[in-house]
């Protein structure tokens, strides 16, 4: 039971992070109905834009963490975002209207330059960074000493998570650019008729989906301490996997399939083999692929008129 | 707020449009004024549906030009953006087959429509997001707008329906209403009245001569029901294999041979 229960907050840490870089595939999707391979490159970004920050406010001798935090948060979210912005201008928007295989290899392209250019630029070698929040509180302990533990940085993921979801889903509900991103995703071609700027929204959407990646980035580098430049691939894979999961086009969707894939891992990893712990999710994908081919939540395809 | 008077609000010069081999409209010029309604006639295939998508920026023509004059200024259609035509020179249209964001609320519908002005009062979308009074404003605006017309057409009662969830005639009355959403100086019609019944075309008819004379603006409309066109258009231009062949005042487009020759020949005049 207390093992667990310690599952179920590693999981719940890691599904939120999932979560938060699928919520970038869905939208994304959801808009131009492109899966933008490059977007785990734009987390594994974010996580070295954090390394940085982090050491560059270590020298400077900012050591609160909360502000640390708070900076390099802001400063991540601005680089991936610029990132995200960029990689739609110049990979995806000149093949807009073009067949469809076209943006999506092209997609591959950007994910395979931005992987070696981080390497080049930044080296192959691992990159750690000392835990900035290391506190835990203790929930309970066994009788044989296995304590059961959540840590600060578990309880900030999870949270802020939370508040990041709440806050995009307000965006998409009630603002105006959500509106405007509902209607080209129904209907590109009448929104612009109805003076939409729909490139302006889909770049609008790229960065968004870019700074929440970013966050994650964050994230990672806090909770694993290692970092380096391939570390977007296998995430982007699973945030991937996550967002198909969930019903691909579906916000709460993204982030239930992210809880879900955090969860099979870690119940995988703690009851059968840390080997294997892949396999189990994307055996997972597939069983929901064939059995409920628009994931959890996500809706039928609606037949245009 | 009157266009320029020695202008009209719409001129279309020596339009022609090519796909491939075929010519879909071939040198046709014609001109729609400032609170008139002008219809565009003529059998299947005539070439409507193409003028209208040059006007709206669906592709550019192949030749001529297409100019919009208001408020003392002009834009050329043909070199403009989609949004750019609806935000700047404010041309609206509406679709044969109707072009709702089903997934969306009636309300929504007609809130998208307004989006310019709310993204510039929201600046961009962060003051929206953290409710602040000016975009709380511009908001109980769009709101209100959206009501005035869903009023007129008669939608108040389904504000928040799912708009793909609306019968027929509702779902082309809603359309129209988010068209004049857009605040248009010309809205352009793609047959509204096409699978309407008897009392519906005659309710579309009333709406479309409310919009001219109260929002003066002007109307430019395709249409096949022969009773709307020589009711309410004032201006009637005859499109016939991609060519003119005939303009003026209805009663005399309708009297001409060449028009009964092409088109109302067969089915006497309605």
């Amino acid at each position: 039971m207390e093992y667990f229960l310690q599952q179920l907050i590693n999981g719940l840490t890691l599904g939120a992070i999932y979560g938060l870089i699928a919520i970038g595939y869905t939208m994304v999707y959801g808009i131009i109905g492109m899966i933008n391979f490059a977007h785990g490159e734009i987390y594994m970004i974010g996580a070295f834009v954090s390394v940085i920050s982090f050491l560059v406010l270590g020298a400077a001798g900012i050591t609160w963490v909360p502000l640390a935090v708070a900076v390099v948060l802001v400063v991540s979210m601005l680089f991936t975002a610029v990132y995200g912005w960029t990689i739609e201008r110049i990979a995806y928007r000149p093949l807009r209207g073009s067949t469809r295989l076209a943006p999506l290899i092209s997609a591959i392209g950007m994910s395979i330059f931005l992987q070696n250019y981080v390497q080049l630029v930044q080296g192959a070698r691992v990159k750690a960074l000392p835990p900035v929040i290391s506190d835990v509180i203790v929930i309970m302990v066994r009788e044989d000493g296995f304590k059961v533990s959540i840590s600060y940085l578990q309880i900030l993921i999870i949270l802020l998570t939370f508040a990041l979801m709440v806050g995009f889903t307000q965006i998409i509900l009630r603002t105006s650019l959500g509106r405007a991103q509902r209607a080209c995703e129904q209907d590109m071609k009448m929104a612009s008729l109805l003076g939409v700027d729909v490139d302006k929204t889909i770049s609008q959407t790229f960065v968004m989906g870019a700074a929440l990646a970013g966050v994650a980035g964050v994230m990672v580098t806090m909770y694993y301490g290692v970092i380096d430049f391939y570390i977007g691939f296998l995430a982007g894979i699973k945030a991937f996997t996550a967002a198909v999961l969930g019903g691909i086009g579906s916000l709460p969707g993204a982030m239930l399939g992210g809880l879900t894939i955090g969860m099979i891992e870690a119940f995988w990893s703690a009851y059968f083999s840390v080997e294997y712990k892949d396999v189990a999710a994307f055996a997972i994908l597939v069983l929901v692929l064939i059995f409920r081919p628009t994931g959890l939540l996500g809706r039928p395809e609606i037949e245009k008129v | 707020m009157t266009g320029d008077p020695t202008r009209p609000l719409l001129m279309v010069e020596h339009l022609t449009q090519r796909f491939g081999g075929l010519v879909a409209v071939s040198d046709v010029s014609f001109s729609a004024r400032d609170r008139e309604i002008t219809a565009i006639i003529g059998p299947n295939g005539a070439g409507k549906t193409t003028v209208f998508n040059c006007l709206t920026g669906f592709y550019p023509p192949t030749s001529g030009r297409l100019t919009v004059s208001h408020c003392g200024r002009s834009w050329l259609l043909e070199r403009m953006e989609a949004h750019r035509i609806a935000g700047a020179a404010r041309v609206a249209r509406t679709f044969q087959n109707v072009r709702l964001f089903g997934g969306m609320s009636v309300l929504e519908n007609l809130i998208v429509a307004q989006h310019n002005k709310l993204m510039k009062a929201s600046f961009f979308t962060l003051a929206g997001l953290f409710g602040l009074p000016s975009f709380r404003r511009a908001e109980v605006e769009a709101v209100d707008k959206a009501r005035y017309w869903l009023n007129r057409v008669g939608l108040v009662g389904v504000a928040d329906w799912q708009a793909g969830n609306l019968p027929y005639g509702a779902q082309r009355r809603l359309e129209i209403a988010r068209a004049m959403c857009t605040e248009p100086r010309l809205l352009c019609l793609d047959e509204p009245a096409a699978g309407l019944n008897p009392r519906e075309s005659a309710d579309l008819s009333e709406l479309l001569r409310f919009i001219r004379d109260q929002h003066q603006i002007g109307v430019l409309l395709i249409e096949h029901d022969m009773s709307v066109v020589m009711q309410i258009s004032d201006h009637v231009v005859v499109l016939d294999y991609g060519r003119k062949i005939s303009e003026g005042p209805p009663e005399q487009v309708r009297l001409d041979p060449a028009v009964i020759a092409a088109y109302l020949g067969e089915e006497g005049d309605g």
